[in-house]
């Protein structure tokens, strides 16, 4: 027993658990609630029937009534429970006539399939009914838009953007990070400083601009003028070089000595040593591209060259909020984020810890 | 000891000596990457023959170099000129050249403690909505990444997972993060739903349709957007501090207050620089998320810089984009204060 609480409170000298020790896992639960609440509570809404979905106050599963097959009707007949003669029946409607039900039995058959009799049918009054409920979900709102939000499209898209990118991002960084870093040149400083100068100029500062050179170049509404323009940042440059910094110029002397070329002591020595380095830029990139909305949404204009963020938001501006539909598309967005965190959460969050401090 | 382990991850030393699908996706990547750069060495080692050892380094630096200046230096420097400008053509060449016309329009003001009395109002709206954004904004989300940090770095049991809980809406996009509280805070929401479950007589509140109540969720869901970001530098800068200063805090006989008044704060204030300046350039930018959420409504109770920006100089039906450039020069004004701001201190650090 008190191994067991100390496992789990992993208390230093495993002393009394006391207030803070409550508190502290108060605050966590309640984080935990919070921060992934609203994606549940998204996730789960988005297998909800639009009818459901209107319903207030909302019911935390999705459901949805249940119908039954009776010969003679095309469409399956919703099944109510009613009270007849202060005995609760289940029961399929037929027909509703202003606030006046046509009930009937579904265990007994009728004697002319599809046209019950008078004797057949239960009148009840709409409000003495209560729908048969069960827990469903409404997987059409993942298969209707499918049509109209190119899921698929948008997806190779942000995935084309995101590769890209970041290889372009990586290697070019990277390139220019071991110059800055192992090489004394005329120009150094000046190149450095100009680097830091833009380190916080997001592209947000310079849209007009940024779009006059994209139009000029012919970039416009491709997903090269979305790849391209963000690929020298300004961020990567100065984390690789703090980090290559660091790396020992005598490796470099060694090699040369040995005979290696410039491009293969890059490579060879260098890359492989700031794998660390690269790896957090790497996410770092990662999380920018596929996140990136503002500089699609004025590039591209054609639909089938949408990234996944831009197309959500086209997505639900066009339907006039149909929820039942945007919040399926929305978990479709989010699920292939949520899964790679779910594989690379420990890589991802200590690797932006450690490297976080010096950015 | 992190670094070592993301190293680890990586693949610099394999733990595993069985072969694994992902190995062998790494043995096919390194001899691809291999047969590519030495392709390129080929190329690239007469060039160094002839250019010698020391001038390489601007060989290294030109992709770089060529596209940070088409994409990122050239554009500032024409945004200065294209501020002068008006206009609706696109190309400079075509823009006729008014001076500081656009930065008078802007400043066109009978009194600046009054957005009405301008004559560019909703550029003023944009800018004092901003201002207050930015200021409970920056303070919601540094106290409270701070206070998070202090309660993951307590001796608890499964950190590692509730660091990802607080850093998940991190990676979720800005358009997601709208949608997810738009739905929310809808009339038939989830909160008005748990509101009217305490309080039956309660009517809903539209809390997307009513000023104050549109400006203080875009500030809240933004935090909590963004905190784990923070928490987590935070979180590294306090793991930094040597267990030892506290053990002679204890001997001092500081109570846990004194500690952390004494030792914990000022050895964290660098840190918590690093963070406030980072927080303040990304407020300062607000957009995305808002403009999911609320489009920047109602009226103009969530306008901000950047969505000003953008809809005069891409939606508007005639769009001005000198007018847009001239409020993006002000705008990358006050960025670079902050930055110079953060060199400063970072550099300050550094001696100290």
């Amino acid at each position: 027993m008190e191994t067991i609480r100390n496992f789990l409170i992993r208390k230093r000298g495993g002393s009394r658990v006391d207030l803070t020790d409550f508190l502290t896992y108060l605050y966590l639960g309640a984080g935990t609630l919070v921060m992934f609440g609203p994606v549940v509570w998204v996730a789960i809404s988005s297998f909800k029937t639009q009818a459901q979905l209107i319903e207030f106050p909302p019911r935390f599963l999705p459901y949805a009534q249940e119908t039954i097959e009776i010969a003679g009707y095309d469409e399956p007949l919703p099944l109510f429970l009613v009270t007849v003669n202060g005995e609760e029946r289940e029961l399929a409607q037929v027909r509703r006539v202003g606030i006046e039900a046509q009930m009937i039995d579904p265990e007994i058959p009728l004697a002319k399939p599809g046209r019950p009799s008078q004797d057949e049918v239960i009148k009840v009054n709409i409000d003495d009914r209560k729908k048969v409920e069960k827990v469903k979900l409404a997987l059409e709102n993942y298969e209707d838009p499918l049509e109209k939000f190119k899921f698929a499209t948008y997806l190779k898209n942000s995935v084309i953007v995101t590769t890209v990118a970041t290889i372009i991002t990586l290697i070019i960084n990277s390139m220019a990070a071991f110059a800055l870093s192992k090489y004394k040149f005329f120009g150094r400083d000046a190149i450095f400083v100009t680097i830091i100068a833009t380190l916080m100029i997001p592209i947000s500062v310079i849209l007009v601009p940024v779009f006059l050179v994209i139009t000029r170049l012919n970039m416009n509404n491709t997903l090269w003028g979305v790849i391209i323009p963000g690929a020298a940042t300004p961020t990567g440059v100065f984390l690789l070089r703090q980090y290559m910094l660091t790396i020992p110029d005598d490796l470099v002397d060694a090699a040369r000595i040995d005979g290696a070329s410039e491009w293969r002591i890059y490579w060879q020595i260098i890359l492989p040593l700031a794998c660390p380095a690269l790896a957090v830029l790497a996410i770092f990139s990662v999380m920018w591209r596929w996140n990136d909305f503002l500089w699609p949404l004025i590039v591209l204009s054609r639909s089938e060259l949408f990234t996944l963020q831009v197309g959500l938001n086209a997505f639900q501006g066009e339907l006039q909020i149909q929820w039942h539909y945007v919040l399926a598309m929305t978990v479709l967005t989010l699920l292939p984020v949520t899964m790679v965190f779910a594989f690379l959460q420990h890589f991802i969050t200590s690797g932006i810890a450690t490297t976080g401090m010096k950015g | 000891m992190s670094r070592i382990d993301a190293a680890r991850r990586v693949g610099v030393s394999p733990r595993f000596s069985r072969k694994t699908i992902g190995d062998l996706f790494g043995d096919v990547f390194s001899l691809l990457f291999g047969f590519i750069m030495n392709t390129i060495d080929l190329v690239i080692t007469p060039i160094q023959r002839r250019i010698g050892i020391r001038r390489m380094a601007y060989l290294f630096l030109v992709p770089n170099m060529l596209i940070f200046s088409i994409f990122v230096l050239f554009p500032m420097l024409l945004n200065f000129y294209y501020s002068g400008t008006a206009g609706t053509k696109l190309f400079p060449e075509d823009r006729t050249w008014v001076g500081t016309e656009n930065y008078q329009t802007l400043f066109d003001c009978e009194d600046f403690t009054d957005p009405n009395s301008c004559n560019e109002d909703f550029f003023w709206r944009a800018v004092s909505n901003t201002v207050v954004f930015v200021i409970f904004q920056v303070g919601g989300l540094v106290l409270l990444a701070l206070l998070t940090a202090l309660i993951l770095n307590r001796e608890i049991a499964g950190r590692g997972f509730f660091r990802s809980v607080f850093f998940y809406p991190v990676l979720l996009s800005p358009v997601v993060v709208g949608l997810i509280w738009k739905w929310i805070l809808q009339r038939h929401g989830l909160l008005n739903g748990l509101l009217e479950t305490f309080d039956p007589e309660r009517d809903a509140t539209l809390f997307l349709l009513e000023r104050n109540w549109a400006a203080f969720w875009v500030i809240l869901v933004s935090i909590w957007a963004q905190m784990g970001f923070y928490t987590l530098i935070l979180l590294a800068g306090l793991q930094s501090i040597p267990a030892v200063l506290y053990e002679a805090g204890q001997i001092d006989g500081a109570n846990n207050w004194q500690s952390f008044r004494h030792i914990t704060l000022p050895l964290l204030m660098p840190t918590m620089f690093v963070v406030l300046v980072l927080s303040l350039i990304r407020a300062v930018q607000v957009f995305d998320q808002v403009f999911v959420l609320t489009g920047g409504g109602p009226g103009t109770a969530t306008k901000y810089m950047v969505q000003y920006i953008y809809e005069t100089g891409f939606i508007n039906q005639i769009p001005r984009r000198g007018l847009a450039a001239s409020a993006s020069v002000l705008l990358g004004g006050v960025l670079l204060v902050f930055t110079l701001f953060q060199l400063w201190l970072g550099r300050k650090s550094e001696v100290t």
